[in-house]
């Protein structure tokens, strides 16, 4: 089995934002933002469309510039992957697909296939592997998309709303790699709306309202002491902007 | 002057007998058409790729230049590669004008901008669905070429096939090129003009009628590729 664990002590490095944001033709959609992600955590970003949660994880990654602020690892710069909301699958079989990422991440030909056949009997795929990738359901899709994620061994992985086009069925699935990818020793970070899926799987929630970090803390914390009044209304289900 | 419906009948005779004056130019005119196109696409193809993935300044006049090359008037491009090719060109020393390799040259320079004006457009758009994606794979640019035309594979057959059916109907660049000699430069086209103003109207017509026959089976082609690639590939 493809039993990678960070076998390397190193720690992964931790991620600050300092004064990070974003504006687009003058318009700030990102106001300055200071944050420090550390230690193999599960950190949400969590709130309502449009507060710039899906923007700071590309930001984060560095699939965006900032036009304020510094991206900054402290450290070596880790291995990452990221998850999409709508899987972006090559138009290519779901085996195919995998061993393209591994030939992108320098494996070897001859260990691409035995690697991505691993990694589609982990993600509950192996029956598909024939399969073109873009007829697979939206449920197959993401966790094929989870699978190409796992075979990159990120230290970080960022998922941004990767349930939020799924039934309950495909969630769980969604929901349970990310747990496997964190026992591997990853640090997750993901977005979501949902509050039932932080309680499940936070460490620690980032709140975030119109382009504003509101606020940031343990998950514990933040559901039972909230500081801010947008926390509080949030998480009684009312409407914040 | 034999009467239309006599000629027709002729026409089919020589298709269906397999005439070999007939069968020799249709084959020409498939080698050097083919040829032509290939030759094109191993330039085209990547540079059309190229193009959509790079900024660079006078990237937008490039593109402009290769949308109006896709109209560029065949006369004209067998005009500057007889120039090119002519006794005092200079590429005279090849002794390439009035043969195949001159008539290629000239449909090569036709078909280069169709392929990569549209190859880009396609590329363009694709990279637009898979940038994010191949960014955070880490994925360089030189090597999203091969991903993307590979990716936008089914796509990039119907604008070769629009490559090929550009060059199997000009006649402007083969004549001026090729000189339309018999035997060794006659292709459909050329032999097209040459017997009907001739007056052998049934050679002219057999092979317009194999001509036409040509280009639907590419446009068949071209229709089907797409089909079943949406259908398999979603």
């Amino acid at each position: 089995m493809n039993e990678w664990t960070r076998l390397d002590v190193t720690p992964i490095p931790s991620l600050s934002l300092s004064g990070v944001g974003f504006a687009h033709r003058g318009q700030s959609l990102l106001h300055p933002v200071d944050l420090r992600l550390a230690g193999c955590r599960r950190t949400l970003v969590m709130g309502p469309n449009g507060a710039g949660k899906s923007l700071l994880m590309r930001l984060a990654h560095g699939l965006l510039a900032p036009t304020a602020g510094r991206v900054h690892w402290e450290g070596h710069l880790p291995r990452q992957a990221m998850v999409f909301q709508r899987p972006v699958l090559l138009r290519r079989s779901a085996l195919a697909n995998l061993t393209y990422a591994l030939a992108i991440a320098g494996t070897p030909r001859r260990r691409r296939k035995p690697l991505a056949r691993e990694a589609l009997e982990r993600f509950g795929l192996a029956a598909l592997e024939a399969r073109p990738a873009r007829v697979l359901s939206g449920g197959e899709q993401q966790r094929l998309a989870l699978a190409r994620a796992w075979l990159a061994r990120p230290e970080v992985l960022f998922l941004d709303e990767p349930t939020s086009a799924l039934d309950p069925a495909a969630i769980k699935a969604v929901e349970d790699a990310v747990l496997d990818f964190h026992r591997r020793g990853t640090r997750i970070v993901m977005t979501s709306h949902d509050l039932n899926q932080a309680r499940r799987l936070a460490d620690d929630i980032v709140l975030m309202v119109g382009g504003r970090l509101i606020e940031h803390g343990p998950a514990e914390t933040f559901f039972t002491a909230p500081a801010s009044h947008e926390a509080r209304a949030f998480i009684r289900g009312e409407l914040i902007w | 002057m034999p009467d239309d419906a006599n000629a027709f009948q002729t026409a089919l005779a020589l298709i269906l007998g397999l005439d070999p004056d007939l069968i020799g130019i249709v084959t020409l005119s498939l080698k050097v058409s083919l040829s032509a196109v290939l030759i094109a696409a191993l330039v085209a193809l990547p540079l059309g790729a190229a193009i959509a993935l790079w900024r660079f300044p006078g990237r937008g006049v490039l593109i402009v230049a290769l949308n109006a090359l896709m109209g560029l008037p065949p006369v004209v491009a067998g005009l500057a590669v007889y120039l090119l090719l002519s006794r005092a060109g200079p590429l005279g020393e090849l002794g390439l004008l009035f043969t195949p390799g001159a008539m290629v040259i000239a449909q090569v320079i036709l078909v280069l901008p169709i392929i990569a004006a549209l190859t880009r457009q396609q590329i363009e758009e694709l990279h637009g669905d898979y940038r994010e994606q191949l960014t955070s794979m880490g994925v360089s640019r030189a090597r999203r070429i091969p991903t993307l035309l590979w990716d936008a594979r089914f796509g990039l057959a119907t604008v070769m096939l629009a490559g090929f059916g550009r060059a199997s109907a000009e006649v402007g660049a083969v004549m001026i090129v090729g000189g339309n000699i018999d035997g060794v430069t006659r292709v459909m086209t050329t032999a097209i003009v040459l017997e009907t103003s001739k007056g052998d109207l049934p050679l002219a017509l057999g092979l317009g009628i194999v001509l036409l026959g040509l280009v639907a089976l590419v446009n068949a082609a071209a229709h089907l590729v797409g089909e079943s690639a949406r259908r398999r590939l979603g």
